[in-house]
């Protein structure tokens, strides 16, 4: 089976020759759940810049369910990458939630009663059915934030790419937004610093630390190795500790 | 306040709400170039477009109060009209024992009954429709799609432009500033400058936003906002019938 997201070689400098990428390595395959660890300032968010053609590679290639990533195919990478931004209030752009979430698909030409039923599909999928009429701006934030990931469900994407999911949500919030993700039958990319939230939703991690992949294994595995978080500026919060596997 | 809830908007499922906004937009646009084109000496046709107006807010059921609350918009242009007569030029005439040029308080007139009216109109269709929809309906009517894109970010980002602006003057204000008088201005222009810088990094974030979402520069209609002949006619018959008063003025 074809992998759904697979990274080669990919280095990027900035224009003002910042280098934030040294050679990224990485393959995911199709309905794995991986979270992408790694501090500040890492390249995380450089990093999935380039999965859907952002940012353009210096070096390597990005490669969406065998398809490789550049300017050809931006329409159909597009389609196929779902980039979930970290601030709701930037990825909700419209003046309501239906016009929001259609956005996407009406890109890609779709109308009528199939946009309709799409619409509402994906509205359903993260419990947000009866906002379809609200502007997001009345929503709460953890409600703004399902609907963000709404508006990239609907396009039905081969994988989702999740911006620091958990960040500002309350405690119930986030419960909620994991049970959603753990509900969606597609592939996951998670960026994240919250090292329980990893934990709880993926079974496996990548540790992106100065433009490398320096981890790639279990999360249960990663976390429990301390020297290797404390290498790498990543800590579990404050009481928390993950036994080591046998 | 937003695009929804706007304070302007009063929801409801009047024949006047129900109407595509390309129609109302045309009929108040026209209403209002057939009101600026009577001659100001035709008191009794002002009156009758007024009657018209009241007869669509009946229609509409907008509340008088509701409108008179929001006409406060209008009370700048009310202050200049009255100081025209009192600092107009030429032949003058005693009013409650104050010497008025008579050019001057035929301008006045002339400008606060134009006014008015369009601000009246203006009202009346910013009651019956949802902001967005206006700005759809501009684009119905062929306003470039740049302007509307515009325009319909600033509706949508303008409460969080707000509410950041309020937590930079919290933030100020938390650490001691209080804007006295004019030395702290140069304070304020720095956290203008400040939004500004904010305001345009999200807009870079948002177009990425939208890059990822298959935006190649024009925004998808998804609306079908086609109108029939009979809401074209059931719009204009308010310029129309306004014409019809304009010409027996003549």
């Amino acid at each position: 089976m074809v992998n759904s997201l697979e990274v080669d070689r990919l280095a990027y400098a900035y224009p003002d020759g910042t280098q934030a990428l040294y050679g990224v390595d990485l393959a995911i395959a199709k309905g794995e759940r991986v979270a992408l660890l790694g501090p500040n300032g890492a390249g995380k968010t450089t990093l999935v810049m380039h999965l859907n053609g952002i940012l353009a590679a210096g070096h390597g290639t990005v490669r969406v369910a065998g398809t490789p990533v550049g300017k050809s195919t931006l329409k159909e990478i597009r389609q196929r990458v779902g980039l979930v931004f970290q601030d709701p209030d930037d990825q909700l752009f419209m003046p309501t939630v239906r016009d929001d979430v259609a956005f996407g698909p009406a890109n890609m030409g779709i109308r009528g009663e199939e946009l309709e039923r799409r619409v509402r599909n994906a509205l359903d999928l993260v419990g947000m059915a009866e906002a379809i009429d609200r502007p997001p701006h009345h929503l709460s934030f953890g409600q703004r934030r399902r609907i963000a990931v709404a508006t990239v469900l609907v396009m039905e994407p081969e994988i989702l790419v999740l911006d620091e999911p958990s960040s500002n949500l309350d405690p119930a919030a986030r419960r909620e937004l994991a049970e959603i993700i753990r509900s969606l039958d597609v592939t996951v990319l998670m960026v994240t610093h919250d090292l329980p939230y990893a934990l709880e939703l993926c079974e496996r991690s990548l540790i992106l630390s100065d433009g490398v992949i320096a981890a790639d294994g279990p999360t249960r595995e990663l976390l429990a190795d301390e020297t290797l978080l404390r290498n790498n500026r990543l800590e579990l919060p404050y009481g928390f500790a993950i036994p080591a596997p046998n | 306040m937003g695009a929804g809830h706007h304070q302007l908007y009063r929801p409801g499922d009047s024949a006047v709400h129900l109407l595509p906004p390309q129609c109302k937009l045309l009929a108040v646009l026209t209403f209002a170039i057939v009101v600026v084109a009577t001659p100001k000496e035709a008191f009794w046709a002002f009156g009758l477009y007024a009657l018209l107006l009241a007869a669509v807010a009946g229609a509409a059921a907008i509340k008088p109060a509701f409108v008179l609350r929001r006409m406060v918009i209008e009370v700048p242009f009310v202050l200049f009209a009255v100081a025209i007569p009192i600092i107009g030029m030429g032949e003058r005439t005693e009013v409650l024992g104050l010497s008025l040029s008579v050019a001057g308080l035929w301008a006045a007139w002339n400008i606060l009954a134009k006014a008015t009216l369009g601000v009246i109109a203006s009202i009346l269709l910013a009651a019956t429709t949802e902001p967005r929809l206006i700005l759809l309906g501009a684009e119905r009517l062929r306003l470039p799609s740049t302007l509307v894109q515009i325009a319909m970010f600033m509706l949508r980002y303008l409460d969080v432009i707000v509410e950041e602006m309020r937590r930079m003057r919290v933030a100020r204000e938390s650490r001691g500033f209080v804007a006295r008088d004019i030395r702290q201005v140069p304070v304020i222009a720095r956290s203008a400058g400040a939004l500004f810088i904010r305001s345009y990094e999200r807009g870079e974030r948002v177009h990425l936003a939208m890059l990822s979402r298959g935006y190649t520069g024009s925004m998808p209609v998804t609306r079908d906002l086609r109108a029939s002949g009979a809401q074209w006619a059931l719009a204009l018959s308010l310029p129309v019938l306004a014409l019809t008063v304009l010409g027996a003025s003549w």
